[in-house]
């Protein structure tokens, strides 16, 4: 890394919270759920993120609840610790270091101390084999503590989470491979393995996929590759074990899940239907159908009020027992290869791409969350594998945002393509695109390019495709017909029947240069004729990009022969080249820069130059391993004064990468990660309330009024102390008596504490005094303490109104009397 | 949860027109009524008063219309050979008409005989009109020679003998007494003022005028002859304003409609075309069934009166508002009344608690068995929908869709030789539209490899089969002969479009790669 500039390549947002099972609290109030190289505490009423547990240093792999502590939380990661958490907090308690690469981790009560952790067998690296060991923690007070003393229980397992499970609260764990289940008894030490033919003739897959224990009784489910879940029982001897078997699910089942009673068997797959079994009952089933996406894990509440299934599409939905959705958390949905550019939204700013099958996902970068969802394709979903499904494969957003223009296809083995090119209006009314036109097989074969012209007196949008085309499609206007305005093809047109590749427009769309495999030809968009044609053989062009600003008079274009070079537009000849083999070039929209990736031996490097000269600002080698994907200029928000002349390029916009893995990567300077600590700081955040930016911004004005407030009568403090008066603030006003009701009966709450104080006199101003400490400590000086000084034992009229008198004795005591049998008063209400 | 999402129907885009303003507008008529003449009407003109009545001018008669009556109100017959060119005066009370026997006959219309006999011309006379101080008569006639006739004495006024051929068109200024215009067979429009002896304007046409028409305002001046219809700038001189030739056979009238904002020419090729007057537009085109003489339209646009070579009169009415409203559909049937009523007054209360209930989709019967997966069954609701109402749309569209998912040919199979002869006419009635063949070209493929081994079996499904056979090598055939049309006319593109030299700097080493021009098609 470059030290020196400050410029450092972080991860920003995007992994995947579908990777393990996410766990419940114990409170069902918050969702644990690993995320990358973070573990992150969800909201489940809000759906918002509120703790994100830093600390490891590869990919976290498990999460579960500490058994003898359910505010503590363990993770296993890839580098070889387990680290115990206080997730409401968010502090890190204690790191175990294991030494090596953990895959998952299991725990049970009846194991206090011990976690069950997934290893490699062998010590090298790529051994196929895997073993679960128990690893007992050692009690100590240091932060890192080295627990070395591992005990292998089982070998051969599957690393994957859901195929071992323990049963009856610890009393067996039950580990499936293959087709082969096997059950370690704990007491006895005793295992029994039980395997399956294998069918496979038959068109049966009979491998065992997940596996879930009963809670209460001996019985284990498991789910099988060809969608049947067997029931297994009397497996405690070898021979006279039984199983049963149900069948609903058409292919492998992926997650199985008891409810903690056992009363109900959950089961999912590649359907994204969550069935709900009965137990005992099996052939009463209940379905929640159509949850988007493949299931890949269930978890369940441990009151087994809510469940939670994560999909493949990078989602989590929670789910009421009563079997109906309650909230959704998205997080970027990434599929294996991405069609659409990556885009920016100019309306919301918004990053998008490809999300659920068919729909184009728009993923705020600021928040890491995904904004909403365009439904492109339209079309009923089918979960069924071999299927060729409509995929977005093109998006163009106009300069303003009005405008979106999608192309989805779908190619089916021996039949001929389908393409529509769809063009969607931007409804102020609804805050989302609105289907204008489909154009059905705009092209022959595939397009290969898609673009709006800049220039803002037309809407103008370009396509080429690999039939030897390039097509442009105008809004034509139907003022004297009733309906709306729609696209039609304006041009077509072609270039000796060579195949179409990108093309640009320039900056104020007055000039489309074209590229026709090594020929770029450069258009009037206006009057569609063809100005000149510029080459640079050998090597077909793969990217052209006009300059901006000061840079327009300038073309730059990268071709597969490892070439960048840079065309000056007034004389139509080259200014320079230079050999590099540029996989991605991308001109950032509010400067001159240009970002040109290259990919050499397996790693990827970064240029930044302007096209007025070829000495690259900014270069970084080894950015990342492997070809990056895609990359896009995202403006930023709040621009940055970086003098710096390295950092410089990253001032107005900020570079956001996905590579081959498909990580969402930026850069990050120094003054910007200064200033992201000095917000995170700002950030207080109360857990019961999710922080939205609404909160943050009413709370900073209730900030701002509370310290005026305090500035300008200090005597309006609260009074705090009885959990009565603090409940009866916090229950909402609209469901509280009448004011003039309450008023005498707040009062009296007020004289609660020194009620009790009559009767044990010492204790209760004992407690006062510590109240009054707490007070003092919180650095409010009250002029009423004073008075309270003065009045000695009279502690409790500190709380009564500053301009009241003081009162004689005898009204004391008839307060006192008073107070007293209200008391009960205030206590039933508040209990009602 | 996601709700399941209907299969779409797709709306094609209606080939053809567009709909527009004034394709509504002149859509918004009632079916023809049509009356049978005794020969071929020669002109239609509308009386200036209400409740304007027209004068059909056919064969030997001339019959007066009323404006709703198909029996004509009054009928002139004093004519000894063929009426032309039966007008009303500005008053709606004198009528003048030229006969093939040279006689202009002046008619009251309360009475039947002609008040007036104005003789003189020495052929028929296809031409007479009032002045526009209405007591004088122009006539044009066969002789070449164009006449102004007073009619209190009969008398012949002017003759004017400049036309070297059949006069057979003109009219008179509405708001100049002395002015008229006639255009003749020798190509030329002439513009008399009866206060000169020698004409005072002369327009060539080109072609032999059939037709004259000036603008209410007079600046304008509109002939037809040939396929032409041409305006005339009066004010400049008679300088020639516009041609329009959208006609492909003689134009034989017209008219002016919506105020002067429309001018509408009928010709023998069938059509009228209706023009829009600012910009000489074709805004819409209404057919006939046999060539056209004679175009009237009444004011206001309230009917179309047309007059055909076969002796036909068909009179188009304009809808009036109460009835265009009763198209826009019957009234829908309401729910009983008790289900109208339930829970209808019930106003939710201070305190009450709004459960909102879950909008239900409503799904097509399809849909709903797609819902289910019951594929055959949703292919056999689809071709229900296309027997009842012959809107392939919707087979095309569930076919579509279980393609999609897979499962097209289990939803074909197994069929008896009733459903399957239901599906191959479909197939054969749509396979060669554009909008379905991708489609159902492989709904036809999956059907006969489905099918093949059990097709001598039924003579029905034989038949249709052998028919689909012939569609298909038809329609290989024509696509055939369209390529080679389109080839031809790449050539003739290809040799019209000039070559242009690509403008390259010249020391420019490698930049200059243009051999020709580039390879341009029009959209």
């Amino acid at each position: 890394m470059v030290e020196h500039t400050g410029i450092r390549v972080v991860h920003r947002g995007g992994s995947k919270i579908n990777f393990r099972e996410p766990i419940f609290t114990n409170d069902s109030r918050y969702l644990l759920c690993v995320s990358g190289e973070s573990v992150k505490v969800y909201s489940t009423s809000t759906e918002e993120c509120v703790q994100d547990l830093h600390g490891h240093t590869d990919l976290v792999t498990g999460v579960v609840l500490n058994p003898s502590n359910h505010l503590q939380a363990y993770s296993c990661s890839a580098d070889g610790t387990v680290r115990l958490w206080d997730f409401t907090d968010g502090i890190l308690i204690k790191t175990f270091i294991i030494g090596y690469p953990i895959y998952s981790i299991h725990v049970s009560e009846k194991h206090a101390g011990v976690v069950f952790v997934v290893i490699r067998m062998a010590t090298e690296k790529f051994s196929e084999l895997f073993q679960i060991v128990a690893v007992n923690l050692p009690r100590s007070a240091d932060q890192d503590i080295e627990a070395r003393e591992l005990s292998a229980v089982l070998c051969d397992v599957s690393p994957h989470p859901g195929a071992a499970s323990f049963g009856r609260g610890g009393e067996y764990i039950a580990s499936a491979k293959g087709l082969q289940l096997e059950v370690y008894f704990f007491k006895n030490q005793k295992s029994y393995r039980f395997s399956l033919k294998s069918g496979m003739k038959k068109g049966i897959n009979n491998t065992f996929t997940c596996i879930s224990c009963h809670p209460k009784e001996d019985c284990i489910a498991t789910g099988h590759g060809d969608g049947k879940i067997r029931l297994w029982r009397n497996f405690n001897q070898k021979k006279e074990y039984t199983y049963s078997t149900l069948h609903w699910h058409h292919n492998a089942v992926s997650a199985l899940r008891f409810t903690p009673e056992g009363t109900n068997l959950l089961s999912g797959g590649i359907e994204s239907v969550l069935v709900l079994w009965r137990y005992t009952q099996e052939n009463q089933k209940n379905f929640l159908p159509r949850l988007g996406a493949a299931i890949t894990h269930i978890a369940v509440s441990p009151d087994g009020s809510l469940f939670c299934t994560s999909h493949s599409d990078n989602k989590m939905t929670i789910i009421q027992s009563s079997v109906r959705v309650s909230a959704v958390i998205q997080g970027l949905v990434k599929s294996d290869v991405l069609q659409t550019d990556l885009m920016i939204d100019p309306g919301t700013k918004a990053l998008v791409l490809n999300g659920k099958p068919g729909h184009l996902q728009f993923y705020s970068l600021q928040n890491d969350k995904q904004l909403y969802n365009l439904d492109i394709v339209q079309q009923e979903y089918i979960h069924q594998e071999g299927l060729h499904q409509f995929e977005v494969v093109k998006v163009a957003f106009s300069t303003c945002g009005d405008w979106l223009a999608t192309v989805e296809e779908r190619k089916q083995k021996n039949s001929e393509l389908e393409i529509s090119l769809k063009l969607w209006v931007y409804d102020k009314q609804i805050q989302s695109f609105g289907l204008n036109t489909t154009i059905t097989a705009p092209h022959e074969d595939q397009i290969t390019a898609m673009c709006f012209s800049p220039s803002s007196e037309t809407t103008l949008l370009v396509t080429t495709s690999l039939d030897g085309y390039f097509k442009a499609w105008m809004l034509a206007d139907h003022s004297d017909t009733k309906d709306v305005a729609s696209w039609s093809c304006e041009f077509v047109g072609g270039y000796h029947r060579l195949k179409p590749g990108c093309f640009c427009f320039s900056a104020d769309g007055s000039l489309l240069a074209l590229v026709f495999q090594e020929v770029v030809t450069v258009w009037s968009p206006t009057s569609w004729e063809m100005l000149t044609t510029l080459s640079q053989p050998p090597g077909d062009i793969r990217d052209i990009c006009f300059g901006r600003l000061s840079c327009s008079k300038y073309l730059v274009g990268t071709s597969t022969r490892n070439q960048l070079f840079c065309w000056n537009l007034l004389t139509c000849s080259l200014v320079w080249s230079t050999p590099m083999d540029v996989s991605l070039l991308q001109a950032d929209p509010l400067s001159e820069n240009m970002a040109a990736f290259c990919c050499q031996s397996g790693n990827s490097d970064l240029f930044v130059f302007k096209p007025s000269e070829p000495r690259p600002l900014y270069s970084k080698k080894t950015l990342c391993t492997g070809k990056v994907q895609r990359a896009i200029f995202a403006p930023r928000q709040q621009l940055l004064e970086s003098s710096d002349e390295q950092s410089q390029w990253l001032n107005r916009s900020q570079l956001y990468f996905l590579t081959q893995n498909m990580d969402l990567l930026t850069f990050s300077t120094k003054t910007e990660d200064d200033r992201l600590l000095a917000s995170s700081k700002q950030i207080d955040m109360d857990d019961s309330v999710a922080v939205t930016p609404f909160y943050l911004l009413l709370g900073k004005h209730r900030q701002q009024q509370k310290e005026k407030q305090e500035l300008l009568a200090e005597r309006t403090q609260l009074p705090q102390g009885t959990i009565a008066i603090k409940e009866l603030l916090h229950t909402p006003a609209h469901v509280l008596p009448s004011a003039s009701f309450l008023c005498s009966m707040f009062v009296h709450s007020l004289l609660i504490s020194s009620s009790s104080a009559r009767e044990e006199k010492e204790p209760a101003e004992e407690e006062m005094e510590s109240e009054r400490e707490e007070e003092d400590s919180e650095g409010e000086a009250d002029p009423i303490h004073s008075r309270q000084d003065l009045g000695g034992s009279a502690a409790w009229c500190l709380v009564d109104e500053s301009g009241a008198p003081a009162l004689t004795k005898a009204q004391e005591r008839e307060l006192r009397r008073v107070k007293k049998v209200d008391h009960s008063w205030l206590s039933s209400i508040l209990d009602c | 949860m996601a709700s399941f999402k209907p299969t779409k129907i797709p709306i094609y885009p209606k080939l053809g027109e567009k709909v527009t303003q004034d394709t509504l507008y002149w859509k918004n008529y009632k079916s023809p009524v049509q009356v049978k003449e005794f020969g071929a009407v020669t002109s239609i003109d509308f009386s200036p008063v209400a409740p304007h009545n027209y004068a059909v001018t056919a064969s030997t008669r001339i019959h007066i219309y009323g404006p709703f009556s198909q029996e004509p109100v009054k009928t002139f017959t004093r004519f000894k050979n063929t009426a032309y060119s039966g007008r009303f005066r500005s008053d709606g009370q004198l009528l003048v008409a030229g006969c093939e026997d040279s006689v202009v006959r002046l008619f009251d219309i309360g009475g039947r005989v002609e008040l007036r006999m104005f003789k003189g011309h020495t052929k028929g006379v296809h031409v007479a009109d009032f002045t526009s101080d209405r007591y004088h008569i122009m006539t044009g006639s066969d002789d070449y020679t164009c006449c102004l006739w007073d009619i209190p004495n009969s008398t012949e006024l002017t003759s004017y003998k400049e036309h070297t051929d059949y006069i057979r068109c003109g009219t008179t200024s509405k708001l100049n007494k002395d002015l008229f215009i006639t255009g003749s067979y020798d190509h030329t429009l002439r513009v008399f003022d009866t206060r000169m002896a020698r004409s005072v304007m002369n327009m060539d046409h080109n072609q032999p005028v059939e037709s004259v028409l000036l603008y209410p305002s007079e600046g304008l001046l509109v002939s037809a002859g040939g396929r032409y219809v041409k305006v005339w700038d009066l004010l400049k001189g008679g300088q020639p304003l516009v041609s329009l030739k959208h006609h492909h056979k003689t134009v034989t009238s017209l008219c002016l409609g919506s105020n002067g904002q429309r001018l509408l020419s009928a010709s023998l090729d069938r059509h009228v075309k209706i023009y829009n007057t600012t910009n000489y537009k074709v805004v819409h085109n209404y057919d006939y069934a046999t060539s056209i003489l004679s175009l009237g339209l009444a004011p206001d646009d309230k009917s179309v009166v047309v007059g055909m070579t076969d002796g036909i009169l068909s009179v188009k009415h304009q809808k009036s508002p109460e009835e265009k409203k009763e198209v826009g559909g019957k009234p829908k049937r309401r729910p009983v009344f008790r289900v109208f009523v339930k829970g209808r007054n019930n106003v939710p209360k201070k305190d009450d608690f709004l459960v909102s209930k879950a909008v239900k989709c409503h799904l097509e019967k399809y849909d709903k068995q797609l819902k289910r997966f019951n594929v055959s069954k949703a292919l056999d609701t689809a071709l229900e929908s296309w027997l009842k109402n012959k809107k392939p749309e919707v087979m095309v569209a569930v076919m579509k869709e279980l393609d999609r998912r897979g499962t097209l040919k289990n939803a074909l199979a197994g069929r008896d030789e009733q459903h399957l002869s239901q599906i191959l006419s479909f197939l054969i009635g749509n396979i060669v539209d554009p909008r379905f063949a991708p489609v159902l070209v492989t709904a036809t493929e999956m059907v006969l490899d489905i099918y093949q081994a059990v097709i001598g079996q039924s003579s029905v499904v034989e038949r249709q089969i052998l028919r689909l056979q012939e569609l298909v090598e038809k329609e290989i055939d024509y696509q055939q002969d369209l390529l080679e049309v389109l080839g031809i006319l790449d050539t003739l593109f290809a040799s019209s479009l000039p070559l242009k030299e690509v403008p390259c700097p010249g020391n420019s080493r490698p930049n200059g790669l243009a051999e020709g021009a580039p390879l341009l098609q029009a959209a």
